[in-house]
């Protein structure tokens, strides 16, 4: 469940206007009206995009209330803190890849060699 | 696996600054790893997601130089990566801009250091700066590689549901 959350939070911020968004609702919450005053699209666009960033949980409107205000949900902070972790063991999965490249020049070949190489290979 | 294991990735995103900083050690001299990083057959063999092919179409590791790579996914659909080199100093610092071409607005400042820890051991710094600490919290979010393509899959799944 958590990670279908995930997926839709990632689905959702994929889009610039919907993070541009979140990153509004982060300041303060917002009426449909108020966020959409800076865009050239319309209330009904913005309104689109509000229905995603609501339907991945991201996003709360208020039932009672006339202004019926956009909150961002706290728990956002608890997503950020996975994104990191994802962000990290991405990084992490990249740099045990330049591990076996290293290692790979390690055991091929001397320094000179390896220096050569490289001289063919820009030259080429 | 046994040095990864030991050389532990270390993220930091300060929560109100456009910044994320990365710390990682080497079992290699500071000469190979900088050598990793701007010989362009070594770099397309650990810089790219292992599910995407990379095709470096420019690649002048130079002060002044520029850049452009692509990946392409299992589905064909290219996602290309552009930047300058701004300073290229052996052997240990690389400043680089860096821009996702299917984000055009998008910049970040990437400066990469390598530390000589001794014993042939290397500690690389990168740091990267964007313009708003909201395109920052996108780069974590997304991967910028990996986490963009399939974001982007993930929204096209959820737009035609």
């Amino acid at each position: 469940m958590a990670g279908d959350r995930l997926s839709r939070a990632f689905a959702a911020l994929a889009d610039p206007t919907r993070r541009d968004l979140v990153g509004r609702l982060a300041v303060a919450d917002a009426t449909v009206n108020e966020l959409a005053a800076p865009y050239d699209i319309s209330v009904q666009a913005v309104s689109k995009h509000l229905k995603v960033l609501e339907d991945a949980g991201l996003v709360t409107r208020s039932r009672d209330a006339q202004r019926r205000p956009c909150h961002l949900q706290a728990d956002v902070l608890d997503l950020m803190t996975a994104w990191i972790e994802r962000y990290r063991r991405e990084t992490e999965e990249r740099y045990q890849r330049l591990d076996a490249v290293l290692a790979s020049l390690d055991s091929d070949s001397d320094p000179a060699a390896t220096e050569a190489a490289h001289e063919d290979g820009a030259a080429s | 696996m046994t040095s990864a294991t030991r050389h532990e990735t270390r993220i930091e995103a300060v929560p109100d600054q456009p910044v994320v900083r990365i710390t990682r050690d080497f079992d290699a001299p500071v000469e190979r790893v900088f050598q990793a990083h701007v010989d362009p057959d070594l770099l397309t063999r650990w810089l790219g997601p292992r599910n995407l092919v990379m095709r470096v179409d420019r690649f002048e590791p130079v002060t002044g130089g520029a850049y452009r790579y692509t990946h392409t996914g299992p589905d064909g659909q290219e996602h290309a990566f552009f930047g300058s080199f701004h300073e290229v100093r052996a052997p240990g610092r690389i400043v680089q801009t860096f821009t996702y071409e299917g984000f055009p607005d998008g910049v970040s400042l990437d400066l990469l250091e390598l530390e000589d820890l001794g014993d042939g051991r290397t500690r690389l710094h990168a740091t990267s700066v964007v313009d708003s600490v909201e395109v920052r919290d996108m780069i974590i979010a997304s991967g910028m590689e990996s986490g963009v393509v399939q974001g982007y899959e993930k929204l096209d799944e959820l737009l035609s549901a």
